[in-house]
């Protein structure tokens, strides 16, 4: 009985799926997601230089084989550049807000 | 009978009461450039009263009286100086196809730095000094100097020491283009950018006299009557457009493009609620 805790947790370990690595295809995928993002906030003339810093990071690292690192940064940059978008969106008004009347 | 008058005050007590709760509502968006230049100034005017009203476009320095007494000792000996002495030669030299600056402007470009920026009806947009001298330059044969500092700044600040003391005089044509430039300009300075979440007025409207790490920061008002400035902080001389693109870097958004029209706009909304207010230029800052 008292052995009953420690096997079951043994036994959940055992069955829980692994971490995987990222390899290049995830990159590509998380890199192309962060890029259509960045671009949207391009065009609403509302870049961050955090987001492009990240996105250069991520090229970086997949450049240097490091693609859990490029997965990471890409993610990062997408994060980064839809806030950029959701800022530009709501100051489309919310700017009002601040004016001197 | 009672009870009615009862629910009818009850009624017009809460009416009252949602009224005076609810949020503030925003004024119709309607463009009035002269009602907004006297609430911008007098924004400023009651926030500093002690402030003298042409005290103002010496920015941080009108803010901070040991930083203005540094900074009068300081203009002595200027250190925008030898731009300026490089400006004033450049100016009178002629191009290569035996012109000059002077055949561009009106005065002869003498004294004429507070009617910059204007806004031109054939083209339908503003146009900056900078601008219009890299105009002449290429309408001349000669190649555009680069928009933030150097020969750009030199040029400007010799054009703004012509035109020291003398007030600020933008003017915005009947042209519906003319309001909708005014307006961009406006809602540029006002709105939020870049991962720090900051607009221009965040800082210049919000929070001028305040310490930004070890700077002060300037009031928005006449911010751009002192243009050129020296920076003890870039090493040198930079220009309005040098001016927008390191407050967007500081803020974490990618700046536009120098003469970019979001720039010439609020440079022509800054310009004209400063209207009044004297051309102060070159200036010094920390």
């Amino acid at each position: 009985m008292k052995l009953s805790l420690p096997l079951a947790m043994l036994l959940a370990l055992s069955l829980a799926p692994a971490a995987r690595a990222a390899n290049e295809a995830d990159y590509k995928a998380a890199y192309a997601a962060a890029e259509a993002a960045s671009r949207e906030a391009a065009g609403m003339r509302n870049q961050w230089t955090v987001t492009v810093s990240a996105l250069a990071a991520a090229k970086k690292a997949a450049d240097g084989g490091d693609f859990d690192r490029a997965v990471a940064a890409a993610k990062e940059a997408e994060a980064l550049a839809k806030a950029s978008i959701f800022q530009a969106t709501s100051e489309k008004e919310a700017w009002k807000a601040m004016e001197i009347r | 009978m009672n009870a009615r008058f009862f629910l009818l005050g009850s009624l017009s007590a809460a009416l009252v009461a949602f009224a005076l709760t609810s949020p503030r509502v925003i004024a119709a968006d309607k463009v009035d450039p002269v009602a907004d230049a006297k609430a911008f100034q007098n924004f400023f005017f009651q926030k500093f009263p002690t402030v003298k009203h042409e005290d103002f476009v010496n920015g941080p320095y009108s803010m901070n009286e040991d930083m203005k007494r540094q900074w009068q000792e300081k203009e002595e000996f200027p250190p925008y100086e030898f731009a300026l002495d490089a400006g004033k030669e450049m100016f009178a030299t002629p191009f290569r196809n035996g012109k000059t600056y002077a055949d561009c402007f009106p005065n002869g470009g003498i004294g004429i730095r507070q009617n910059y920026p204007y806004f031109d009806t054939g083209e339908g947009k503003v146009v900056t000094l900078e601008l219009a001298l890299n105009r002449c330059r290429e309408a001349n044969g000669e190649a555009p100097y680069s928009y933030v500092k150097d020969e750009m700044a030199s040029l400007t600040a010799y054009m703004a020491f012509t035109s020291r003391g003398k007030p600020m005089d933008i003017k915005i044509p009947d042209d519906p283009r003319a309001l909708a430039a005014y307006e961009n300009g406006k809602r540029y300075f006002y709105t939020r950018r870049g991962q720090m979440n900051f607009s221009c007025a965040s800082c210049h409207v919000q929070s001028p006299g305040e310490r930004i790490r070890a700077e002060i920061l300037a009031p928005a008002l006449g911010i751009l009557n002192a243009m050129p400035i020296y920076r003890s902080e870039w090493s040198g001389m930079g220009t309005t457009s040098r001016r927008f693109v390191t407050c967007n870097s500081q803020t974490r958004a990618v700046p536009l493009e120098p003469q970019a029209d979001e720039y010439r706009d609020v440079e022509y909304f800054l310009s004209y609620v400063a209207n009044g207010l004297p051309i102060s230029g070159p200036g010094a800052r920390p």
